[in-house]
């Protein structure tokens, strides 16, 4: 699929933070965001900005606290691909004993990130829910996951990486890249 | 056959980590990018991560330490390996097995990674050349030659405190001479571009032509530490306090041990380091020891994190395609 026909993820974006809100609106529920490195947690971070704030203004926020995950301890394709240097580590500043939790990611596909990330989770205790909400959905899952809130659901080719940017503005975007390791046959990382 | 760096596989990853000489500085600044990232796992409700889980890990050695062994061991550990302890010195050695025999039987007993101390210098080369691709080889010290993991926890300190390399001037105290400390901490302090390494020891504790290795020889103390930002103290081993290298742990004292009043001549924001165990009295004073600028306990806290890291590289490295 050419760069033009890829869909506009502020638009995107737009639409999940309508799906989030009307839902845990409609419940009063509130919880803590917490996104996945790198993508997860800019995303995380502009909905904490935006699900942080009343609406309306007598109401409290929905999203009460923000964290980040890296998965790197959690990967399950280390005996094949090791360790790269690490630069991001998990930051959970919060309680996670009881909390509800969404969970915050770019691009859903395998799913494996996904198991990762609620491993590192339970790492700092026991949620009392998880949830998730993904920018774009390209199916393939290779586990029971599936994602509450979704921006858009795409059928890509497999040979294809999309990828989800931030430019200098902190305006999103989306481009799609040749799959490294593609060509030997080998799996994508998770 | 091409002369390469046994510590390093085909594609130039860190396959064996028996010494800083010769390691580029990238691989030393991965290692300690990656402790960095350990360091919180102590601070979670599971104080351990996966990333090991199913693999076995030998601790050999044939020397005995209690602060080494025991930080690998916690190392290991918080990444999920079985660990296993051997004392050498009191098992199969004395029976007169030999160290590739010993190593043999271990490897059929499916070790994974061996981590070597030995009062030899080259014991833990000598191993790591000997072992089946696929397995690993820590060196926690070989006679006088090298411990790379103390001297990467002591780089992990010093930028934990300094932030940069390049603006410091180091000096490292002491027995010299008989020191696998000092020799790796020399080759990391350069390779990572500190501009000025000293060494500060009697005559009879250096090395020959220690100045080929890029540092800076003094004898008078006090102007060895004019303007240091970092402190590295050796320990004094008990053998050399007597005969021919010096006449008394006092006199010793006297003109090398680090006092308060010693450590003023260092700029006032210079941080004290010791690799431990140290000799209170004998290169250190006890105020300079528990003072304030000492770090002498959080170097053992960051030895965690640097072992968990080092072991954590060599295990996810792919030494199978190694030439």
């Amino acid at each position: 699929m050419p760069a033009q026909l890829l869909p506009d993820a502020e638009t995107l974006y737009a639409e999940l933070v309508k799906k989030i809100r009307a839902d845990n609106e409609k419940h009063a529920k509130r919880f803590a965001l917490v996104g996945i490195h790198t993508g997860g947690a800019w995303l995380a971070e502009r909905l904490y900005q935006d699900l942080s704030t009343p609406q309306p203004p007598e109401s409290r926020g929905l999203a009460t606290h923000l964290g980040m995950l890296s998965v790197s301890f959690h990967r399950d394709d280390f005996d094949r691909i090791g360790l790269h240097t690490l630069k991001k580590s998990s930051d959970i500043s919060f309680p996670v004993d009881g909390a509800h939790i969404l969970l915050v990611d770019d691009v859903l596909q395998s799913g494996r990130t996904i198991r990762a990330a609620i491993n590192e989770l339970y790492d700092y205790g026991r949620p009392a829910s998880i949830s998730l909400a993904i920018l774009v959905d390209r199916g393939g899952r290779e586990l029971p996951i599936c994602a509450q809130y979704t921006g858009i659901t795409l059928a890509l080719p497999k040979v294809k990486s999309l990828v989800f940017n931030r430019d200098s503005q902190g305006r999103f975007y989306l481009s799609m890249e040749d799959k490294r390791g593609a060509a030997s046959g080998q799996d994508e990382p998770v | 056959m091409i002369n390469r760096n046994p510590q390093l596989d085909a594609n130039r990853a860190l396959t064996h980590l028996l010494t800083t000489e010769g390691l580029p500085a990238a691989i030393l600044l991965q290692i300690l990018d990656t402790a960095e990232t350990f360091m919180g796992v102590t601070e979670r409700e599971v104080k351990k991560v996966p990333l090991l889980r199913g693999k076995s890990i030998f601790n050999l050695f044939f020397e005995p330490s209690t602060r080494t062994r025991t930080t690998f061991e916690i190392a290991a550990k918080r990444l999920s390996a079985d660990v296993i302890n051997l004392n050498i010195a009191v098992s199969a050695q004395s029976k007169g097995e030999t160290l590739l025999d010993t190593v043999n039987n271990l490897s059929a007993m499916h070790a994974d990674m061996f981590v070597v101390r030995h009062s030899q210098s080259g014991a833990a080369h000598l191993i790591a050349r000997h072992v089946q691709p696929g397995i690993h080889v820590i060196n926690a010290g070989d006679g006088r030659h090298a411990h790379p993991t103390q001297a990467l926890l002591d780089m992990f300190t010093i930028r934990h405190y300094k932030k940069e390399f390049h603006n410091l001037r180091v000096a490292i105290i002491g027995d010299i001479l008989h020191s696998r400390v000092a020799r790796s901490q020399i080759h990391a302090l350069t390779t990572l571009g500190v501009p000025e390494v000293r060494v500060i020891a009697p005559k009879t504790l250096l090395p020959r032509q220690v100045e080929r290795l890029g540092v800076r020889v003094y004898h008078d103390v006090r102007s060895g530490l004019q303007d240091v930002d970092v402190l590295m103290m050796l320990r004094l081993q008990k053998e050399r306090m007597q005969g021919a290298y010096l006449p008394s742990p006092e006199e010793y004292f006297k003109y090398y041990g680090l006092t308060p009043e010693k450590l003023a001549l260092a700029r006032p924001d210079a941080i004290v380091m010791h690799p431990g165990p140290m000799n209170r009295g004998v290169e250190i004073d006890s105020e300079v020891a528990d003072g304030h600028q000492s770090v002498i306990l959080p170097q053992v806290t960051y030895g965690i994190a640097v072992r968990m890291a080092v072991m954590a590289i060599l295990a996810g490295s792919q030494s199978g395609d190694s030439l």
